[in-house]
């Protein structure tokens, strides 16, 4: 059976005063029925503009697809129109993004915001949406739901309006949640919350989730599957134990090396990766990476590596993965 | 409304105390009375033995010399209109220490080295360096007076993580070079405990647990430090896999309303009928190590937390199990 999401060498631009940047560079990646997928990578890797390009919400213009298609059940994204779109967004593909405040409708109740998703998509009546409404506020843990219907986003903390998110993203039972940041801003007792919640129902639903961070502890928590993101491209993805275990990109190593960790003894010191991330608008020739890259070799310089099959489910786009596995078992 | 409630706390000299809770729980505002930026409405502040409240002006411009900040927003924290030679030189103007150009500028080019940064910086503009530049920039003029305690607020928080492990790297290397003394504030507890020799935790104004860092982090008693712990998942599969996640319920009551007795009750697995109504007080629990809590003898951690023990955080998982990446 084909992936429920497949993206298959996504290119996107953005028009800028310097001229064109790009800012996705050929990612492919697939999420299958009922699975979470992690898309983790740093700040301006390009892991928002890839979702937006999924849910066909980029800004067009500056942005444009110059490349690649979206398959979602088999259909690509990038040819639907406009209104299939909207009605796939919400009915079939549910998000929920860091900053509720700016997805919510703030002059809209709760309940009112909730009901009318359903009614849109799912023709069901008024009284029927609210009994759903409440279970659903219920289900994502909201305290005293029928009181919640009533109130306005403002009336919520944080924690709670992206509890609400997540029950609109929910209510029309989609195939897939795209969640981008879901709990960067929250506190962390109240992120643990929401992210159990969010993982509990969408494997009772059945619903896929592509979750998109750049906690690697997050994705190891929640992940089945891992891409790990560099300046526009994919350059490692596979399961998730596997790629935590034994990393094949010199980027994931030095990421996972970059954070203190709480399962460790105090006191390891960190291994920053030297350098930092390129500006998209002067890419370096060759492997992104190779600027900052202990491994480089000329031939890094000369062409951009293609993710390849390392092992079954295992992706690297390295040139030199075999050195850094050696390295590893050495 | 009291954003601090009753709060004693020592940073020693040479040391880094770490102060971890979440969003609105007090940590800037004590770290802003030590740096004598905000006045406690009761309480006293010391440093180096001496009252703030009591420093004239010249006692005050000395204080002002010893202790820096270094905040979370590099960006908003330097004037986007001064090239890096102004605002790194800024400090050393103002307290005319080198008042004549070429002198300033051999001292800035310095403390630049000093922060891992190139010399040719010093035109530069903040919107014209990346987020890690920005920040070296920011700690360059921190130690432009040559400090001795330099708070860190969110120093590292708003950086990616191959940049924040630069940006640590660098303080630790420059606490040690230059004998600073650091309250660093965050709420990544891996950062804390990393970085700290020591570490307070603080919950709604109060400080409810302290002790050092490698003790807090295997035997936290305050069950609010053990649903800290427990929330934060950590960068391995395998573990995540295996840990039981029963995240502590309810939400962060507001500050201006806090509850009765011990603050921490209304989510506390524990609460019993004291503790809705006595405030608690710091006890020792061990050498160094305090707690405010009056459950104290039932919060011992059982192994890896059972449906009835309180939840297994990562340090106890990991000492209980061989993990690590496959060499
Ligand atoms: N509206 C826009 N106009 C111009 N450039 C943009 C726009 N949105 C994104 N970009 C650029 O596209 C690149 C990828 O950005 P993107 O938002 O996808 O990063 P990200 O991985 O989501 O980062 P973060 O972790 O900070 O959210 C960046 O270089 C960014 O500057
Ligand atoms: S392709 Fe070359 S430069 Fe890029 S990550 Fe691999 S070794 Fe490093
Ligand atoms: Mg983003």
């Amino acid at each position: 059976m084909p992936a429920l999401l497949e993206i298959d060498g996504l290119e996107v631009t953005f028009a800028g005063e310097a001229g064109l940047v790009p800012a996705v560079r050929g990612v492919s990646l697939e999420v299958d029925r009922g699975e979470m997928v992690a898309l983790v990578g740093e700040s301006g890797s390009g892991k928002s503009v890839t979702a937006l390009a999924v849910l066909r919400l980029l800004p067009e213009p500056p942005a444009r697809i110059t490349g690649g298609r979206i398959l979602f059940d088999g259909v690509d994204l990038l040819r639907v129109g406009e209104e299939p779109m909207r009605r796939l967004r919400g009915r079939r593909i549910g998000m929920v993004f860091q900053e509720p405040m700016t997805s919510l409708n703030p002059l809209l109740s709760v309940g009112r915001q909730l009901t009318e998703a359903m009614e849109v998509h799912l023709g069901i009546s008024r009284r029927q949406a609210e009994r759903r409404a409440v279970e659903l506020l219920e289900a994502v843990g909201i305290p005293d739901p029928e009181g919640r219907l009533r109130q306005y986003p403002h009336q919520l903390s944080g924690g709670m309006r992206q509890r609400v998110m997540i029950a609109i993203a929910l209510c029309c039972e989609p195939d897939l949640v795209i969640a981008d940041e879901p709990t960067t801003a929250l506190d962390v007792t109240i992120q643990a919350q929401i992210l159990e919640v969010m993982q509990d129902l969408c494997a009772r639903l059945g619903v896929a989730l592509l979750l998109i961070t750049h906690n690697l502890a997050i994705v190891a928590r929640y992940a089945h599957r891992v891409n790990v993101m560099y300046a526009g491209r994919v350059v490692e993805s596979g399961e998730a134990v596997a790629l935590y275990r034994r990393p094949a990109h010199p980027y994931t190593l030095g990421l996972l090396d970059s954070v203190p960790r709480l399962d460790r003894p105090r006191g390891a010191p960190l291994e920053p990766i030297p350098g930092s991330p390129p500006d998209p608008a002067a890419l370096p020739s060759g492997c992104a990476f190779r600027p900052r890259c202990r491994l480089a070799r000329p031939r890094c310089a000369e062409a951009v590596p293609d993710p390849v099959p390392i092992e079954p489910g295992h992706r690297s786009a390295c040139f030199e993965y075999r050195r850094l596995r050696a390295e590893a078992t050495a | 409304m009291r954003a601090v409630d009753g709060v004693d706390l020592v940073v020693r000299r040479g040391e880094t105390l770490g102060l971890v809770g979440e969003s609105g729980c007090g940590k800037s505002t004590i770290g802003r009375c030590m740096l004598g930026l905000e006045r406690p409405s009761s309480g006293r502040i010391l440093f180096d033995g001496a009252d703030l409240a009591g420093f004239d002006r010249a006692a005050e411009r000395r204080f002002r010399r010893r202790v820096q900040a270094v905040f979370q927003d590099p960006f908003s924290s330097l004037n986007p209109r001064m090239t890096v030679e102004e605002i790194v030189g800024e400090p050393l103007l103002v307290h005319g220490i080198a008042r004549e150009r070429r002198e300033r500028l051999r001292r800035v080019r310095a403390l630049l080295d000093l922060c891992g940064l190139p010399g040719q910086l010093v035109d530069r503009y903040p919107h014209e360096m990346s987020g890690g530049q920005r920040q070296r920039v920011g700690i360059a003029r921190a130690l432009a007076l040559e400090p001795e305690f330099v708070l860190c607020d969110e120093a590292v928080s708003a950086l990616d993580v191959s940049i924040q492990a630069q940006i640590i790297r660098l303080l630790e290397d420059l606490r040690e070079r230059l004998g600073l003394t650091y309250l660093f504030i965050a709420h990544d507890l891996s950062v804390v405990r990393h970085i700290s020799h020591r570490v307070a935790v603080m919950y709604l104004g109060r400080i409810v647990e302290i002790a050092d860092s490698e003790i807090l982090f295997a035997d936290p008693r305050h069950p609010y430090t053990q649903a800290l712990l427990s929330a934060v998942p950590v960068p391995d599969p395998e573990i995540e896999r295996r840990r039981p996640h029963r995240p502590v319920t309810g939400e962060i009551p507001n500050p201006a309303d806090p509850p009765d007795g011990c603050v921490f009750h209304p989510r506390c697995p524990f609460a019993d009928a004291r503790c809705r109504r006595e405030p608690p007080a710091l006890r020792a629990v061990g050498d160094g190590h305090e707690a405010a809590c009056h459950r104290l003898e039932d919060t011992v951690m059982a192994g890896g937390g059972d449906a009835a023990g309180p939840p297994a955080t990562p340090a106890r998982l990991a000492t209980s199990t061989s993990t690590g990446r496959a060499t």
